[in-house]
C-alpha cells in the first residue's frame, strides 16, 4: 500500500471514455482489498472448509467416519436434549418476541412519553447477554428472600392464600395425632363436658403473636367442650402436655370439631391466652384438631434454576433483551405507514382493533417478518444467556445447539469431530434464513 | 410523536380543528389513565432486573448471598460502595476489564478500517469479478462464528498467539468485515460521483481520495458501524471464553467466579455491573446511531 500514497503520474488528468493506466487501477483495487482478503481468508473461508471436512473425522482427527458424527448428534441424548430445547426457543421466541414489539411499539404511539419508555425497554440492547444472564440468574434466585422475581410471585400467592401463622409448629406430645397437612388432631375422643388440651412446639418467639397471653387450661362447659391451645414449651424444660407458668397461648388458630366420620362439624378460633370452647355440642364422640390451615407453609419459591424450568427462564431473560429491538424496528415501520390510510379506515368507522388488525399489521408484515426471520437467527445461534442463567446442575437440561456445540469441543471432551459436526448442522440451519434476509436487505438497499 | 397521539382518537373528535376546550383535554388525558399505568408498569418491569443487579452490588458482602437486593432500603441503610473498592483492589477483574477495552477498541477500528478500504474498493474502483466478488464476501454473512472456533483453536495455538489479545482482535474483526463492508459499500455509492472525478482529475491518489473524501463523508456510516461492533467486542462471551485462559475479559473473568455463584454474588454483582456500564454510556452518548444501525443492519 505504500507505493499509492505518493504518485504523480497520476496528476495526468484522464480523457473522458478511456481508461489509460488499467492495470494500475486495478493494483490500487488488490491494496485496497488485500486486508480484508487476508483477514476472511484465513479466519472465515479456511475455518469454514475445514470445519467441514473435520466433521467427518473422529475426535482426535485421525480416522475418517464419514457420518458417524452427525448420527451421534441425532442419538446421544445430550444432544437430541439441545436440538428440542432449540425447536422450542424457535417455537416461542420470535414469535413472542414479535408480537410484544409490535403491541409496544403501537401503543407508544398514544402516549406523551414515548421516548422514556422505549429507552426503558430498549436499554438491554445495549449489555451482553452474558451480564444479562447475571442480571436474570440474581432475579431468578428460588429463595423468596433473595429472587426478586419469586418475592413479586409470593407476594401475590401469600395474599390470594395466607399462610397459617405456625408453618413450622410440631406437636409437643403424642396426645396429638396426624401430619400438619391433615390438621393436628386430639388424640382422644371428646365429649360434652371433655377439655383438649393442644399443645405445641417448635414455635419461634417471634412467631408468636404480640397479643397472646399466658396461657390458660379453661373449664369445662357443661354442654361443649373447651380447650387451649398453646405453645407447650418453656426454655430449660418444663412439662410436656401442662399448661405452665410462662407458657403462652396462640391467638388466632382455628380449631375444628370432627364427627366420627372426621366431617368437620363446627369451628372456632381460640382467644388471646389460646381457649377455645364449643358452647353446644349432640353427644359425641367428636374430636378436635387444629386446622391444616395453621400450617400452611408460606409460598417457598418456584424453582426457576432447576432442571424443569430452566428453559422458561432462560427464555424470559431472552424475550427481556429482544423485546426492544423488535419494537424500535417496528416502531420506525409504524411511523413509516401512510397516515391517511390509517385515517381513511378511521373515518370509514373502522374501530381502533380492526385498524389495527386489517390496515396496520397487514401493512407492516414485511417489518414484521424481517424481525421475525432475525430472531430466528439470533434464537439459533443462542448461547451466552443460557450459560449465564444456568447454573452447572442444569445445564444439561438447558442445553441448546450453540451451546452443546462449545461443551462437546471445549467443554472437557474436546471432541473436534463431533464439535466441527454440531457446528456444521447450525451453519445448515442459519443459511436458508439469512439468505433470505440478505435477499431482503439487498433488495432495500 | 406528538403528532401520533391525535390519531388514537375515535373518528369523531377528527373534525376539530379548533383548540381543544381545557374539559376536553382532561377528559381524554383521564381515557388514557388506564394505558398509561399500564405502560409505566411495564417500563418499570423492564428496569427493575438492571437495577436489581445494582442494588445487589451495594449490599454488605455478608448479607449479598442471604438477602434480597430491596434490603438496600431498609432503615437504616445497610447500602455500600465496599464491593466497587474491594473489586478495584481485585487484579484479576481490572487485568480483565484492560483486556476488554484493548479487545474492544482493537475489534473496532481494524474492522472498520480494513472493511472501508475494501468497501471503497468495491464502490468506486473497477475491477474484473467486482460485483461476484462483492456477492461472495456478503454470502460470508453466513457463517456463524461457531463454525471457525474448532479450526482456530488449532491454528492459534501452532503459532503462537493463543490467549492473546490480538487472537481476539482479529477474530473478532474477520467475522464483523463482512457486515461493515456490505454496509459501507452501500453508502459510499451514495457519494457523488462528481466528487470522486473531481478529485481523481486534481490528481490525488486513491488512498488520498479514501483518507480525504471518502472516510469523513462516509462517518455518519461509520460511526455506526463503530458504536455497533464497540458494543458487540465488549459484550462478547463465546469468543473470549474459546480463546482466552489467562487473558480474559470482564465476562469469562465474571463467569469463573460462578462456580459459586451464590457466595461470590457481592464479587459477580459488582464486576457485572461494571461491565454493563460502558456499554449503557455509549448506547445513551450516541442512541440515535445506535437505532440507525439497527434499523440499516434489519430493514435496509
Amino acid at each position: 500500500m505504500a507505493d499509492e500514497t505518493d504518485r504523480p503520474e497520476m496528476a495526468t488528468p484522464e480523457p473522458p471514455g478511456e481508461r489509460p493506466g488499467l492495470w494500475r487501477r486495478h493494483r490500487a483495487a488488490l491494496a485496497f482489498l488485500a486486508p480484508a482478503a487476508v483477514l476472511l481468508g484465513i479466519w472465515i473461508v479456511y475455518p469454514t472448509v475445514r470445519t467441514i471436512v473435520r466433521s467427518f473425522f473422529d475426535s482426535d482427527g485421525s480416522e475418517f467416519v464419514g457420518l458417524d458424527n452427525y448420527e451421534e448428534i441425532f442419538t446421544t441424548d445430550l444432544l437430541v436434549t439441545a436440538i428440542q430445547n432449540n425447536a422450542i426457543w424457535l417455537a416461542v421466541v420470535p414469535m413472542l418476541v414479535t408480537a410484544i414489539g409490535l403491541v409496544f411499539g403501537v401503543l407508544i404511539e398514544r402516549i406523551p412519553w414515548s421516548i422514556a419508555f422505549r429507552t426503558a425497554v430498549f436499554m438491554p440492547m445495549a449489555i451482553s447477554l452474558f451480564a444479562a444472564g447475571v442480571i436474570w440468574r440474581v432475579m431468578d434466585q428460588r429463595d423468596p428472600d433473595i429472587g426478586a422475581l419469586n418475592a413479586g410471585i409470593g407476594a401475590v400467592a401469600d395474599a390470594i392464600d395466607p399462610p397459617g401463622g405456625f408453618s413450622e409448629a410440631q406437636p409437643s406430645t403424642d396426645r396429638l395425632a396426624d401430619t400438619p397437612e391433615e390438621g393436628l388432631r386430639f388424640r382422644r375422643p371428646l365429649q360434652a363436658g371433655d377439655v383438649a388440651l393442644l399443645g405445641l412446639t417448635a414455635i419461634a418467639p417471634d412467631e408468636i403473636p404480640d397479643e397472646a397471653t399466658q396461657a390458660v387450661e379453661p373449664d369445662p362447659v357443661p354442654d361443649g367442650i373447651a380447650g387451649v391451645a398453646w405453645v407447650d414449651f418453656l426454655p430449660g424444660g418444663g412439662e410436656p402436655g401442662v399448661v405452665e407458668e410462662e407458657e403462652r397461648g396462640l391467638p388466632g388458630v382455628t380449631v375444628e370439631l370432627r364427627d366420627p366420620g372426621g366431617e368437620t362439624v363446627e369451628t372456632v378460633e381460640t382467644g388471646a391466652d389460646g381457649t377455645f370452647a364449643f358452647e353446644q355440642v349432640e353427644a359425641g364422640p367428636y374430636t378436635a384438631a387444629i386446622s391444616p390451615e395453621t400450617f400452611e407453609e408460606p409460598f417457598s419459591g418456584v424453582d426457576w434454576l432447576g432442571p424443569s424450568l430452566i428453559t422458561p427462564a432462560v427464555i424470559i431473560a431472552y424475550i427481556w433483551v429482544w423485546a426492544g429491538f423488535a419494537m424500535v424496528v417496528i416502531g420506525a415501520g409504524l411511523a413509516a405507514l401512510p397516515r391517511d390510510v390509517l385515517e381513511a379506515a378511521r373515518t370509514d368507522g373502522a374501530s381502533e382493533a380492526q385498524v389495527f388488525r386489517r390496515v396496520t399489521v397487514p401493512l407492516l408484515r414485511p417489518v414484521l417478518i424481517v424481525v421475525f426471520v432475525t430472531m430466528l437467527i439470533n434464537v439459533l445461534k443462542v448461547f451466552d444467556i443460557v450459560l449465564s442463567v444456568a447454573p452447572g446442575s442444569s445445564q444439561d437440561d438447558a442445553n441448546v445447539i450453540a451451546l452443546a456445540m462449545w461443551r462437546t469441543a471445549f467443554g472437557g471432551v474436546n471432541d473436534f469431530g463431533l464439535g466441527s459436526a454440531i457446528a456444521v448442522l447450525l451453519f445448515l440451519l442459519v443459511i436458508p434464513l439469512l439468505a433470505f434476509n440478505i435477499r431482503n436487505f439487498r433488495r432495500e438497499a | 410523536m406528538a403528532g401520533a397521539a391525535d390519531h388514537a382518537e375515535p373518528a369523531p373528535s377528527m373534525a376539530a380543528e379548533r383548540p381543544e376546550p381545557t374539559s376536553r383535554r382532561l377528559a381524554r388525558l383521564a381515557g388514557k389513565a388506564p394505558l398509561n399505568i399500564l405502560l409505566a408498569f411495564i417500563a418499570l418491569l423492564w428496569l427493575v432486573p438492571t437495577l436489581g443487579l445494582f442494588f445487589t452490588s451495594l449490599l454488605p458482602a455478608d448479607l449479598a448471598s442471604s438477602q434480597g437486593w430491596w434490603t438496600v432500603f431498609s432503615e437504616p441503610s445497610v447500602a455500600t460502595f465496599e464491593n466497587y473498592s474491594e473489586l478495584l483492589r481485585n487484579d484479576d477483574i481490572t487485568s480483565a476489564l484492560g483486556v476488554t477495552v484493548i479487545v474492544a477498541i482493537g475489534g473496532t477500528v481494524i474492522p472498520i478500517l480494513v472493511g472501508a478500504l475494501a468497501a471503497y474498493a468495491f464502490a468506486w474502483l473497477d475491477f474484473p469479478g467486482r460485483d461476484w466478488l462483492f456477492l461472495f464476501v456478503v454470502a460470508l454473512l453466513v457463517v456463524p462464528l461457531q463454525m471457525a472456533l474448532i479450526p482456530m483453536f488449532s491454528f492459534y495455538n501452532s503459532i503462537g498467539i493463543f490467549d492473546t489479545a490480538l487472537s481476539l482482535i482479529l477474530f473478532h474483526s474477520a467475522f464483523a468485515l463482512p457486515f461493515a463492508i456490505f454496509l459501507l459499500r452501500n453508502f459510499f455509492v451514495g457519494i457523488p460521483r462528481d466528487l470522486l472525478e473531481s478529485a481523481r482529475i486534481d490528481g490525488a491518489s486513491e488512498l488520498r481520495i479514501f483518507v480525504r473524501l471518502i472516510l469523513p463523508l462516509g462517518l455518519p456510516a461509520i460511526a455506526s458501524l463503530a458504536i455497533f461492533q464497540f458494543l458487540w467486542t465488549w459484550n462478547d462471551f463465546l469468543v473470549a471464553l474459546t480463546f482466552g485462559r489467562d487473558t480474559q475479559p470482564i465476562t469469562v473473568a465474571i463467569f469463573s467466579q460462578f462456580r459459586q455463584f451464590g457466595a461470590n454474588i457481592d464479587l459477580i454483582a459488582p464486576a457485572a455491573f461494571v461491565s454493563l456500564v460502558v456499554p449503557l454510556v455509549v448506547f445513551f452518548a450516541f442512541q440515535r446511531y445506535f437505532v440507525q444501525g439497527l434499523l440499516a443492519g434489519s430493514v435496509k
